[in-house]
């Protein structure tokens, strides 16, 4: 019996090159203006799913998305770097959905796939830095977690031994299959796409799967299914203080440093 | 009564840790406001001396679970907990800490009760609602701020028809403070033993290894904090030296730990520690809003930078417009002199 292995990835706005036209007029995301890329901390969950894979005969590890259509490039990205499958749950019904909306569907599209040893995921998404998906399809699943992982240390077809980080410090922690992994930016590197693999695959069309495929209860979906509503949104604008602008002369430089030890400051 | 409850963490010495001190602060804040009870659940092993420690923060009923097997913390035995204990007493709010237990352990609370929650919230308070679209009104239910989008919007996130409403809160960014030094709560021991046989056994902990903690920047009261703009690691030895030389700690931006110019323990921001240094200077800062969420409360901020639009200018008292590389050995040199 093969061993199955899940990865929750998304793809995701790079808010670390937000440019000047990313927000709307009306204070909204203009998702359109960003570049997207594949979520950091999901392609380090990837790099550990992978090394898994080869440690285990007969594994295959399975991405599992949701978006619009587009997300698909992640799943190619995925499978080039060596991932078996992969799909998108792409749907309207998915829009607006918060964490436990997002959750919801992801697990449901999960249990489709039958028994599951291993699932893997980030710790958290760029755009949103919640950290709350993983840890909410791990109890939607009725499996046991293990967040801030950083270092796979053993597998086997039972088990499986993780190092994970705390704040100050460090603990390696064996759980019983199946189970949940979450990993943190100081997990692995994830290995480069391999040109066969991109080759292979440039045809393939990757799957999507829409609310009717996953024996959802569609109430508990999207913005729906999503207790958190947003009330309002600010653009961030800064509230200006009166501020002193100071050229870098050995004369100013000297005064300011005068000031601050003489208010006791410095 | 639907109360406000914090979940309260543990330090490696068995006190209730400084980030649940917070949290009880602000749910005294938010009881009082409410008119309602402030609850605590301190869940582990041998804690009544770490409950009884939260009667002068406010807190009016503190549940305790005591057993060897919820100690060190484990998702499961202290979620086993936990879920029984809100679905028994029904808070209308519950805060957790946003740190690796907190961040593990509430979403799947949530995600049990089917309820919001919202993580990293940089504010809290009481307030009313409106749908429009379904012409109904909330009142005196939670306002959860958190900077959202890469920390280009701040939202204010409700839930209004889920309760309990959850929140994570970061270290630092909430004040600890002693509510009344008389006041007098109550001890409810909880029954734990025969629910945790099950949720015991799919995590072991096989070692733990806490390093004594090396950095602190957090109670700093002069911070020299560089960003991306330090360009490299090597230019940030010239920041642990003017550091050293004024007495202060060195902070990086999150930009800066991940561009590996320093280690991820000197973060400061929204994903990091806040700080409320008497001095804080920003070199090659920009000043993302994640990043001035975790110290934009400090009593006077310099900032370093070749670029006058900087957005960390505006929040700053002086703003001097030079490379870092050379104003710093120069203030440096100032700075000594007028020592004398």
């Amino acid at each position: 019996m093969s061993f199955k292995i899940v990865v929750l990835a998304k793809q995701v706005p790079d808010t670390h090159n937000v440019g000047a036209d990313a927000m709307n007029a009306d204070g909204t995301v203009n998702r359109a203006a960003l570049p997207t890329v594949f979520n950091p901390e999901d392609l380090k969950a990837l790099e550990m799913a992978l090394r898994v894979k080869d440690r285990m005969n007969d594994a295959t590890v399975t991405v599992v998305t949701m978006g619009p259509p587009r997300a698909a490039e992640i799943i190619k990205d995925a499978m080039s770097r060596g991932a078996d499958d992969g799909f998108v749950l792409s749907d309207a019904r998915f829009a607006g959905a918060d964490t436990l909306a997002t959750s919801y569907a992801l697990s449901q599209a999960i249990r489709q796939l039958g028994e599951i040893d291993l699932i893997f995921g980030g710790r958290q998404a760029i755009d949103g830095d919640t950290a709350q998906v993983g840890p909410q399809v791990a109890e939607k699943l009725e499996i046991a977690q293990i967040t801030y992982a950083e270092e796979l240390l053993s597998v086997d077809e039972k088990s499986i031994t993780i190092r994970r980080r705390l704040e100050r410090g460090t603990e390696v922690v064996k759980a019983s299959l199946p189970v949940l992994v979450t990993v943190t930016s100081a997990g692995d590197d994830c290995r480069f796409p391999n040109a066969h693999r991109l080759l292979r695959q440039a045809k393939d069309e990757v799957r999507m799967i829409n609310a009717d495929s996953i024996d959802a209860d569609l109430d508990r979906l999207g913005l729906k299914g999503s207790p958190t509503k947003v009330k309002r949104i600010e653009n961030v604008v800064l509230a200006h203080k009166e501020s002193m602008v100071l050229q870098p002369t050995e004369e100013a430089l000297n005064e300011l440093s005068a000031t601050l030890i003489s208010e006791h400051i410095l | 009564m639907n109360n406000v409850l914090v979940y309260c963490e543990l330090s490696e010495k068995n006190e209730i840790a400084d980030i649940s001190l917070e949290l009880c602060t602000k749910g005294r804040q938010l009881a009082s406001q409410l008119g309602c009870k402030l609850q605590a659940a301190v869940i582990g092993n041998a804690v009544k001396k770490a409950g009884e420690s939260l009667y002068p923060y406010g807190v009016d009923e503190v549940f305790l679970a005591d057993d060897s097997r919820l100690s060190p913390y484990r998702t499961l035995p202290h979620f086993d907990v936990l879920s029984r204990l809100i679905e028994d007493q029904q808070p209308q709010i519950v805060l957790f800490g946003a740190s690796s237990v907190g961040r593990d352990l509430a979403p799947r609370i949530a995600s049990y009760l089917r309820c919001g929650l919202t993580a990293d919230c940089t504010s809290l308070e009481i307030g009313s609602h409106q749908d429009v679209k379904n012409n109904k009104t909330y009142d005196n239910i939670l306002l959860q701020m958190r900077p959202a989008f890469g920390g280009n919007i701040i939202a204010t996130i409700v839930c209004p028809e889920t309760r309990p409403q959850m929140a994570t809160v970061r270290e630092g960014v909430m004040k600890k403070e002693v509510f009344d030094n008389n006041h007098k709560g109550t001890i409810i021991p909880l029954t734990v033993s025969e629910s945790l046989d099950k949720a015991d056994k799919a995590v072991e902990i096989l070692s733990r290894e806490i390093e004594e903690q090396k950095i602190d920047i957090k109670g700093a009261q002069i911070i020299v904090a560089g960003g991306y703009g330090m360009g490299c690691k090597e230019n940030f030895a010239l920041l642990h030296e003017f550091a050293h030389l004024i007495g202060g700690s060195v902070g990086a931006t999150r930009a800066a730990v991940d561009a590996g110019f320093c280690e991820g323990e000197r973060q400061i921001g929204q994903t990091g520690v806040t700080v409320r240094p008497k001095l804080y200077i920003a070199c090659g800062i920009s000043g993302a809003v994640q990043h001035r969420a975790g110290m934009e409360q400090s009593a006077k901020i310099i900032s370093i930078n070749t670029d006058p639009e900087a957005p960390i200018n505006a929040i700053a008292d002086y703003t001097i417009i030079g490379d870092v590389m050379t104003v710093i050995p120069k203030f440096m040199a100032c700075y000594k002199k007028n020592l004398k």
